[in-house]
């Protein structure tokens, strides 16, 4: 079994790519409690990332202090920049020129009365400026981002007619309107039916082939172990990480996930203990046929 | 009931110039109210509306018996209260809405307190309570205009921003956007829109024109830039109307006025283009009349 275990000094995946973003003894803690214990993450470009974990692993505080939205202890780098030794506001200036954030669904107000255009073009509020309207190259940015993630024929759609599939859409498009080199989404697969799941992770793909560096949070194994090009296997420190293939074993999922060698989480995701195939796959494709976005 | 050439007349008589001046405040402050309420409804802040709206009651109580400005008291009193409780609820152990009613009842109860010590008090806390067309002096008119042109302004100038942070405000934060102080920015032009808008309609009263013309407005349309001229428009014809029923039939001026845009409301419960209740139902009437009554899905065959 060739799965890295935390504290390795494995650096990144394809050599001579550029790591992105590089996380070095991330430490976090709220209300007293550790809720990070000395993480440690690099994405590098064109690579999807899968970082998956039971609820209350740490998944969403992990981007969040990325983001430097919740203070942390260790080290950053964003970019090639090494950004925990900034002040909150510059830090958080710097992930915006860099890192598009993909929050969860539930955190927008999709009742709120604004089109899909208008949605998007929020991604930008900071970049246009305070006492500013927005400008030709913003709207240009707009519609790249929303032909994109192929939303170009609803942007004068109200948010709120939507559907799961396309509101995700939404997220994407307005955290690339900013075209930014590393992407975060937070469970973009929540809630959603496992075709429109099918056609979003191609979307990802596509983002990340482009030389983006994409980071996905996914309690849902099968879909992460199918979608992604390297693993982080997180319960409040990184457990293992490698791609799905270095993965093939049951024991680090055991330990992640705090499950026996029985459970039926192993078997779905093809890490069945010893004796059986630990083929890396199996089990992990089972779409739907009419391929239409539903909510 | 005098009919609505008589009001005008009554608007021009130099004997009555006090309703020509509370025709323009009722109508200035609902304008007013009515943007304002905008963000008020779309973001669930009718709540906080209300704790501001009591909360004014202790300043305008003090500057009452002081004999001092009411705006301005009531502007401390109504600012204070938002400042308290956006602060207070950034504690994660209590919810918004539980400092809220502390703070807000807190308030309301001072005010009475405080009112109780001045000679004659139950006359003028009913004018504070319900409202009243004759008692706005001059000098208040002024300053309510200013003080609603500035409201207009701050809130077209930090328009996307505020948007931005209504529609998620975590990734507001995360593109760098000072949400907290923003927050603190709409708190404080909620609070000065009802402390302009007290005298006239009254402070059990003044939520009303902060939510219900917004909220009829919502139901008309599904775009910010029409409901954000909707819901003044809504607020203003129906301070217009309300005026008028309540000269012409001698009824208390707040309470008519609320009425007026609450009818508003229910018209476009029943019957908005898209979202109305009649509407909805004659639009399946015509669906179901016109399609087989099939159920599922149809063969690909037919």
């Amino acid at each position: 079994m060739t799965a890295t275990v935390a504290g390795d000094t494995r650096v990144s995946v394809g050599s001579g790519t550029p790591v992105a973003l590089r996380v070095r003894d991330l430490t976090v803690a709220l209300g007293g409690r550790r809720v990070l214990d000395g993480v440690r993450l690099e994405a590098t470009e064109g690579e999807l990332v899968g970082l998956v974990g039971p609820n209350g692993a740490g998944k969403t505080t992990l981007l969040r202090a990325v983001l430097g939205l919740v203070p942390s202890s260790g080290r950053i780098g964003i970019a090639g920049q090494d950004v925990s030794q900034d002040r909150a506001r510059t830090r958080r200036a710097r992930a915006t020129r860099s890192i598009g954030y993909v929050p969860q669904r539930h955190e927008f107000a999709w009742d709120f009365p604004v089109t899909v255009e208008e949605a998007v073009l929020t991604g930008r509020v900071a970049r246009i400026g305070w006492l500013r309207g927005a400008r030709a190259e913003d709207y240009r940015q707009v519609r790249r981002a929303l032909d994109r993630v192929e939303m170009t024929h609803l942007r004068r759609r109200p948010v709120g007619e939507l559907s799961g599939g396309q509101r995700q859409r939404v997220l994407v498009a307005r955290a690339l309107a900013l075209d930014p080199r590393i992407l975060l989404l937070d469970e973009p697969f929540t809630g959603l039916d496992v075709p429109t799941q099918e056609h979003l992770t191609t979307l990802f793909r596509e983002l990340a082939s482009e030389d983006r560096a994409v980071v996905m949070t996914n309690h849902d194994l099968v879909g992460a172990v199918h979608a992604s090009d390297r693993l982080f296997l997180l319960n409040r420190t990184v457990v293992a990480s490698g791609t799905p293939a270095e993965l093939g074993g049951p024991e680090p999922w055991m330990r992640a996930f705090g499950v026996s060698a029985g459970s039926p989480l192993l078997a779905a995701i093809g890490r069945v203990a010893e004796g059986r195939s630990g083929n890396g796959s199996a089990g992990a494709v089972d779409d739907g046929r009419d391929g239409g976005e539903r909510a | 009931m005098i009919s609505p050439v008589d009001f005008v007349g009554d608007l021009l008589n130099p004997d009555l110039a006090f309703l020509p001046r509370a025709l323009l405040m009722a109508v200035l402050c609902s304008v007013v109210c009515g943007v304002v309420g905008t963000h008020v409804v779309l973001r669930g802040m009718a709540f906080i509306g209300d704790a501001v709206a009591h909360a004014v009651f202790p300043g305008l109580a003090v500057a009452f018996v002081l004999q001092g400005s009411l705006v301005l008291g009531g502007a401390v009193a109504g600012i204070a209260t938002a400042l308290l409780v956006a602060l207070f609820a950034q504690n994660r152990r209590l919810r918004e809405d539980s400092v809220i009613g502390v703070f807000f009842v807190a308030a309301f109860a001072l005010g009475i307190v405080i009112i109780s010590t001045a000679p004659g008090y139950a006359g003028s806390l009913q004018d504070f309570l319900f409202g009243s067309i004759v008692g706005i002096p001059d000098e208040n008119v002024t300053i309510a205009v200013v003080v609603g042109l500035v409201l207009m302004t701050v809130l077209f100038a930090f328009h996307k921003e505020l948007v931005a942070v209504s529609l998620d405000r975590e990734s507001a934060r995360a593109l760098g956007l000072p949400v907290t102080r923003l927050d603190l920015l709409l708190y404080v032009v909620v609070a000065a829109a009802i402390v302009i808008s007290v005298q006239t309609i009254g402070n059990v009263l003044v939520l009303a024109l902060l939510v219900t013309p917004a909220a009829a407005a919502r139901l008309l349309t599904d775009r910010l830039g029409p409901m954000m001229l909707l819901g003044p428009v809504i607020g203003g014809g129906s301070a217009l109307v309300g005026l008028y029923l309540s000269w012409s039939l001698d009824l208390p001026v707040g309470g008519t006025i609320v009425l007026v845009a609450t009818a508003v409301f229910l018209l476009a419960w029943l019957f908005a283009p898209r979202h109305g209740v009649v509407t909805r139902a004659a639009v399946r009437r015509a669906d179901t009349s016109k399609r087989p009554p099939v159920r599922g899905r149809v063969p690909s065959g037919l």
